[in-house]
């Protein structure tokens, strides 16, 4: 059952109200790796991540050509339930945006809406997320205080402990860090490498520095194409193609 | 540097200073509108007007009070405001969860921009119309069914105003950790807009209440407080308006009297909303 893939794009193509942002993309994601996706600004980067949690579908006129598979499994089909998806596969967004509850509740909501806390009691599973997010020792004290009253960089965290709070097995970065300050962005990378053990991690980043620290695999994307992909060594010491070369020269 | 005058500095200054004399005008007006109805109504307020039922006589000025119109009133804009309210949370969810940015929501959104901009005389000529097709007489049940419909769109355009600027990510967030729409509009548009509910229904009831034409032919008047939903029912704007038209100045001051409770309940339910609001703000996410 668990194949070393743990998502396979095939000839995915996206096209928002008809430009093209996506084409024909072909990708296999290893498990329990971290994946970084690279490129420039606008080059169809965030577009592939949100394609394998169906958050596409949540902006007006997009279509979808082709299939992304997950444990093989096309999550595209009619028949696959979307909560379904994306209980298993969390999203770390570039800002981060509590839910307007609790900093308990934050982190209790996924846990609830997916059948937990009617028999269970709730506390110590919020308190082993908060932690593996590296939250708890900050926010121990005050549980029933508002999200809001959070920095940043502390919202970002919980917004990493409310995705893992519904057992995910994949774990999609949007430029997590790219909100936040140095210390705050250590924290999420570190909490990230921590992760990759039980995690497969997709993240999307155009820090080169970030992605040398915490890539086993890295794609390049340019102009909705994928242009090369391989393990981050490869890639970083003997980039193939020529639009790499260019790219981590800084000349794109 | 020497400081002088220029064309930008001098229509920053107009503006500052056009900005204050709106603010004079706004706040000007309601303090005279409050002296005016204080002056004229103070001098016919005491415990026999708002503890009693018009007596025989009353509007000739004898004794007797304006309890029917008050607890008609409070009953009227209560019920209505509960109707409205119960029908407006589904409407605001369906226009920005289920049908978010479809040709049916930007429909819905005008026809509710028409009926809020319908005179309340039609509302009442058209609840007057419904009753005599279905052969009933105006009472409390037409009357709060006829100022639920009348504040239904002021109920869902505020909160619907307030709900489309908000962050879209927000309800991403819940969506990522897969939850429904219906999941996500509890988690995320309820609370986060829990404090405007709060301003819209202010605002639906105050509509509500103070509303004459559309109580007229639906509720009707009458000098008894009603004991079931089928009996007529006064109103405190009716109360003004029939004890401003008796030519007698004992009884037009209790139409100032009644005018100054209306506007004391008015005020006093603003300040309530508004305290309320604060303490609904707390988990907002700003």
């Amino acid at each position: 059952m668990t194949s070393k893939t743990h998502v396979k794009i095939k000839n995915l193509s996206v096209r928002y109200s008809g430009t093209p942002a996506l084409q024909d993309i072909d990708l296999d994601i290893p498990r329990n790796q971290v994946t970084v996706i690279l490129g420039p600004s606008g080059c169809g980067k965030s577009t592939l991540l949100k394609s394998m949690n169906r958050f596409l579908e949540l902006t007006e006129e997009t279509t979808v050509e082709g299939s992304v598979f997950v444990d093989d499994e096309d999550i595209y089909s009619p028949y696959v339930d979307v909560t379904k998806v994306r209980n298993k596969i969390g999203l770390l967004a570039q800002r981060p945006f509590p839910l307007p509850m609790s900093i308990y509740d934050n982190v209790a909501f996924g846990l609830r809406i997916h059948g937990k806390g009617r028999t269970t009691n709730l506390a110590p599973m919020v308190q082993y997320y908060l932690e593996l997010a590296g939250l708890w020792e900050e926010v121990k004290e005050r549980l029933r205080e508002p999200a809001s009253s959070l920095s940043i960089g502390q919202q970002q965290r919980l917004c990493l402990a409310r995705g893992l709070a519904v057992e995910p097995e994949i774990i999609l970065g949007d430029e997590p860090t790219s909100a936040l300050d140095p210390i705050s962005a250590r924290h999420i990378e570190k909490s990230l490498q921590n992760l990759k053990s039980k995690y497969t991690i997709v993240l999307v980043t155009h820090i080169l520095r970030q992605a040398r620290r915490l890539a086993d695999n890295v794609v390049f994307m340019y102009l909705g194409k994928l242009i090369e992909q391989g393990p981050s060594e490869q890639f970083f010491n003997h980039p193939r193609e020529e639009l790499t070369r260019a790219y981590l020269e800084g000349e794109i | 540097m020497k400081f002088k005058w220029n064309r930008r500095l001098l229509w920053e200054q107009l503006m500052k200073n056009l900005m204050l004399l709106s603010f004079m005008l706004i706040v000007g007006s309601l303090f005279a509108i409050l002296i005016t109805v204080i002056q004229k109504g103070a001098p016919a307020i005491n415990i026999e007007i708002i503890t009693q039922i018009p007596q025989g006589g009353y509007y000739l000025g004898e004794g007797g009070g304006i309890l029917n119109a008050i607890v008609g009133s409070i009953y009227l804009a209560c019920g209505g405001t509960l109707i409205a309210f119960l029908v407006s949370i589904p409407i605001v969810l369906g226009l920005n969860v289920y049908a978010r940015k479809t040709a049916l929501a930007s429909a819905a959104r005008l026809a509710l921009d028409v009926m809020w901009g319908t005179p309340s005389i039609v509302y009442g000529a058209f609840g007057f119309t419904c009753m005599m097709a279905l052969g009933l007489r105006s009472s409390l049940l037409a009357g709060i069914l006829i100022l639920g419909l009348l504040e239904l769109p002021i109920l869902v355009r505020t909160m619907d105003e307030y709900i489309r600027m908000m962050p879209f990510e927000m309800m991403e967030s819940a969506f990522a950790l897969g939850a429904t729409n219906w999941e996500a509009s509890w988690a995320v548009v309820v609370r986060q807009a829990l404090p405007v509910f709060a301003t819209a229904i202010l605002l639906a009831f105050g509509r509500g209440i103070g509303d004459a034409a559309s109580v007229l032919f639906t509720a009707g008047y009458t000098d008894r407080i009603p004991e079931s939903l089928m009996d007529p029912v006064a109103s405190l704007p009716l109360a003004v308006f029939f004890q401003l038209s008796m030519p007698y100045q004992a009884v037009q001051q209790r139409g100032y009297a009644a005018a100054l409770v209306l506007t004391v309940i008015i005020l006093t339910t603003s300040l309530a909303a508004r305290l309320l609001s604060r303490g609904l703000s707390r988990h907002v996410i700003k």
